[in-house]
Parts: structure tokens; sequence; C-alpha cells
């Protein structure tokens, strides 16, 4: 019997030939990322980084994303901390505030590779499969550990195989397609398990697969997972990574599934998620003339440059309705300079949106655009948990970024379809 | 004791609400704030050696650790659910607290019954009635039964330098 992408991997990393679905191995990932969060981390182990170090400063990718600039005295006194530990211990993939979500910089410096294996104490860690890596989320503790020692446990997770036909109908977006598979298999259809992405792969750029595979924790999956293509490498090669630098790892053709989902991407149309989970998924035409108070465009799932494109294309020459605050996220530093530069900024502006500074701003309810008590948020991102922006009695709806411009104009929920 | 009982797909803004990811750090900090969102009087009134009862897909969400650190410090003996979700799961391992998936323990409990715990012999007693739970593997127990994974991680590296 054949290996799945996850057996494979782990099998490899793992130093064994052959891994079995259920199979506890020690591995050692290539990267581990922390963000805001690496100031509470190395407070759990300040004795023991004194003692014995950082098993290896290469290892660590620390990015400032969660409460950027900093918001109180003590996210100031935290982030200070931080840098001081990163010049200490000679930390050299540190990225300050501003750079981007740390996603987003993770992507864009080329620390994921094909066939790698990456760790992070944030549950969106799992975007890496968009280029074929193995990454999962963790919490803070056990980032702490590898810290210490460059090693933990997994289990080898069984593998759902979805395969992917066809061609998305514009504005039909990949959001609208992950939104629609998580309604279909819920917020646990994949819980422990590994999902991969078959079929007509060619018929998703880079951007879809990453706003995809980010979601892949929201049907509750440990990797979500898509295979090497030439716009893969081509992709990667823009970003400083030569196929040379990397081992691209397939499923077999034999390997075993535990489930195998096949979607039609034509027949897919614009949906949201309603509160207060993600799989909470109606289509965007029974909510419609919904009144809403806020639209945010951006965020590790929706905040690269073709997302601000789309969002641009359908604001360009208007004025959002006056009930609504217009947020945008842009999801790094990069993507920031390229949408100014192009012009999208002006038609933001002009449009009557505010733009934020890369990070992960209003999203998780920190700082930037909290709701109030009765608000509705319809946003991009990939959580409308109840509270989760910073106020439990508000609503927030998640949709794709055509969704989100396209309401913005009209102040209610809008199908981008109706958009001339 | 008491049984804590809640529904399907607890998240990790209901466990622990996202604004306060970076405005408590220590433990006492975050206890006032455990379940706010979802039972505003558990933070209150829990006791140590009170019992949390739940649906499927526990601790959804967040790679949050906070809900497991909190409910961990203030005495919770266990979490007994249909299923969890595999990060909550990782961190509770991480912290030494005991969770027991088992979903026929959570549709055979009625409030008032009397709740049992045997994690040697891998038994829950619920009103009477008795289920087994399977047990983690040896490998991860040996976390767990450290004290969670930092003192784990302790004993190792101090073995290590010997």
């Amino acid at each position: 019997m054949g290996m799945t992408f996850a057996q494979k991997v782990l099998a490899n990393r793992s130093g064994n030939g052959h891994v079995e679905v259920g199979q506890i191995v020690t591995v050692s990932p290539d990267h581990v990322l922390t963000h805001d969060n690496t100031a509470a981390i190395i407070g759990k182990i300040t004795d023991e980084l004194d003692k014995y170090g950082v098993v290896n400063p290469e290892l660590l990718i620390i990015v400032l994303d969660h409460v950027i600039p900093a918001a109180t005295e003590k996210n100031a006194a935290e982030h200070k901390k931080i840098r001081e530990y990163v010049n200490k211990h000679s930390i050299k993939n540190f990225f300050d505030i501003g750079e981007g979500i740390c996603h987003q910089v993770v992507y864009e410096n080329g620390f994921a590779l094909p066939g790698g294996l990456i760790l992070g104490s944030d549950s969106h860690t799992c975007s890496y499969g968009a280029v074929g890596t193995f990454s999962s989320g963790i919490d803070r503790t056990e980032s702490a550990a590898l810290m210490l020692t460059g090693e933990t446990w997994l289990k080898v997770p069984p593998t759902i195989k979805i395969t992917l036909n066809g061609i998305l109908n514009p504005p039909v977006s990949a959001k609208d397609l992950v939104l629609h598979i998580i309604g279909d298999i819920g917020a646990d259809g994949a819980n422990y398990c590994a999902v991969e992405f078959h079929g007509d792969i060619a018929n998703l750029q880079m951007d879809d697969r990453f706003t995809i595979a980010n979601m892949g924790i929201e049907m509750g999956a440990k990797i979500a997972v898509f295979p090497v293509d030439e716009i893969t490498e081509s992709f990667l090669t823009e970003h400083g990574v030569s196929p040379d630098m990397y081992d691209a790892v397939f499923a077999d053709p034999d390997a075993s599934y535990i489930q195998e989902l096949v979607y039609n991407l034509d027949e897919i149309k614009p949906v949201l998620s309603c509160p207060h989970t993600v799989d909470n998924v109606k289509q965007v035409s029974e909510i419609r003339e919904l009144e809403i108070d806020q639209c945010l465009i951006g965020t590790c799932t929706n905040g690269r440059l073709s997302d601000l494109r789309v969002a641009a294309e359908i604001l360009k020459g208007k004025i959002i309705a006056r009930n609504i605050r217009l947020l945008i996220l842009p999801a790094s530093k990069r993507i920031y300079r390229e949408a100014m530069q192009e012009g999208l900024f002006e038609i933001f502006i002009n449009a009557g949106a505010v733009i934020l500074p890369p990070g992960c701003g209003p999203c998780l309810g920190a700082h930037q655009g909290a709701l109030a008590p009765g608000e509705i948020c319809l946003s991009t991102a990939n959580r409308n948990f109840k509270g989760r922006m910073g106020c439990k009695d508000a609503e927030i709806y998640l949709a794709s970024p055509a969704t989100v411009a396209a309401s913005a104009i009209t102040g209610k929920i809008t199908n981008p379809e109706d958009v001339k | 004791m008491k049984v804590w009982k809640y529904g399907n797909d607890i998240n990790t803004d209901m466990l622990f609400p996202g604004k306060y990811t970076y405005t408590c750090s220590t433990v006492d900090e975050i206890k006032p704030h455990l379940l706010e969102d979802l039972d505003p009087d558990f933070a209150s009134q829990v006791q140590s050696g009170d019992i949390l009862f739940a649906g499927k897909n526990f601790g959804c969400g967040s790679s949050r650790e906070q809900p497991a650190l909190g409910l961990k410090a203030v005495g919770i003996k266990a979490i007994v659910a249909e299923s969890f979700a595999r990060i909550f799961f990782r961190a509770s391992i991480n912290q030494g607290l005991l969770l027991i998936e088992c979903r026929d323990a959570v549709s055979a409990f009625k409030e008032g019954d009397s709740v049992d715990i045997d994690i040697a012999s891998g038994t829950i007693n619920v009103g009477g009635k008795e289920f087994t739970f399977p047990k983690l593997p040896d490998e991860i127990m040996a976390i767990s039964d450290a004290g969670g994974l930092l003192e784990y991680t302790r004993k190792k590296l101090a073995g290590r330098n010997l």
C-alpha cells in the first residue's frame, strides 16, 4: 500500500521507511514560528534559556504582527522583551512590526519549502500547505520546548482527499470554495486529519491555494496541502527558492484515504459563513439585504495583492455607504507597497476606506476596529466566533473580497454577481 | 464536585476571549476570564475537582493555550467530551490536563449524576453506568505524567547534561 503526503513527509522526517496512520513519530521541524506570543513563550523558560540557550537560532522565525504598533504599555514591554531576546540569542529570522502577518512573511521569505516541516504557535500555520509544506499549529508551551530541544512528537494523521474539477467563475473565488467545503464537512469534518487537494489544481493560482490552505484549521485539519506544480515552482523561484533547495513530496497513486470528496468548481456560488461558526455557510443570495456596520478586507486569509485588486476593481469610482466603515488590511509590507504603487490605495481612500498597517489588525479583537454591541461586521478573515472581534454581542459574517467590497458600497450584504 | 456541561464546537474565543490574549499573561490574570462569553458564572463558581462535559470538537479554533492552562490551574479534574480539536488536545497534554474522549459517557450524563473517573483502568462512571475510554500512548502519557511538557523537557535536558 502506498503512502499519503502526510505519511511520506513524516516517514522522511522520522527516519522511517514507512509509517502507518496513528503511529507516533519524533520529528525535528525546519522552523518554529512564533509571533507576539514569543514574550509569553520565553517567559516560561527563562532559566532554561540562560542555562542551555536556544537549540538552534536558525530554527526560529519570529514575526511581530498580532498587536502592532503596540496598543498599550504592556504590549510595548512584551515587544521590547522579544527584541532583547532576539539580540541576545542572535536570532536572524526576526521580523519587526510592519513587515506583515507571520504567515505571509514566512511564505514571502521562502521559509516554507515543498516537503518541509514547519510548526508554529498560531493555528493558521497550516497555510504553507499551499506550497506543499507539512505545517501545523501548536500551543505556546510546545514552542517553548522546541526552542530548547528542537524536536517533538506527531501522530501520523489519516487523510481526506478532495478533488477539485473545473474552474471557478469570477467573481466566485477560492474563499467561496473553501467556505463551501467547510459548510459541507463541518468545523470538525477534518479533525486530526490531513487534507490533500487534487484535480485541476492548475486552475488555482498561489493566492487561491494559500486562502484554501489557511482555512484548513477551520475544518479541524492538521494540514491542508496542495501538490507542487509549475505554478508553485515559479512562485518559489520568484521568492528566492530554487528547485535544488527542496524535494517535493507527492502522495502515492495507491495511497489510502479515509474519505474522498469531489467538487465541480463551476458549480460554486458566492457564499458566506454566518454567526457564530465558520461552518454555518449560506449562499450570499439567501442573506442579501442584511444591513452591516463594518467591512474588513485583508488578513492572512485574503490580504494578498489579488484580493486587493478584486476589491479595487469593484470599488473604483464608487463611494461606500454612509453607514459603513471599510477597513483594508494588506497582509505584508510587500503587498502594501505593491498595492500602493498600482494605485489601489487611491481607489480605496477615494471610496472612503481606512488602510491599516500590515498585521493581524481587528481579526482577533485585540485592537483596531473592535465592534460594539449589536454591530455586524462582514469580513474576509477566517473566524466568526462569538466575541472574536472584541464584543460578544456583535456578529461577524465571513465572505470573499468581492462580496465584502460589493457590500461596502450598498451597506448591505450584496452578491458580487449583481454588481455591474 | 460540580459537573459543568456545554454543547458542541466550544471554541477558543468562548473559552478565553481573544481580546485578553495580550493583556493577561499570568495564570492569575487568565482565571477570571475563563469561559467568560460562554458561561459568566463559571470563573467565579468553579472549584478544584470539578469536571467539564462537552459535545464534539471541544477547543476548536486558535492555538490559544490559555484555556488549558487556566482550566488546569483552577483544578478541573478532567474534560469529558465527544471529541477534542487537535491543537487543544496537544495543549492539554502539555499542561497535564486530563482529557477523556467518550461519546457514550457524554450522552449518558444527566443533571445531578455523580461522575467518577478511574484513570488507571480507563473507566468513567456516570450516574452508576460505567464506560471505558481509550488510554493515550505511553510516550504521550509520559508528558502528562511528568506534570506537563515543560517539566518533561526540563527532566530530559537535565538527563542529557549528566
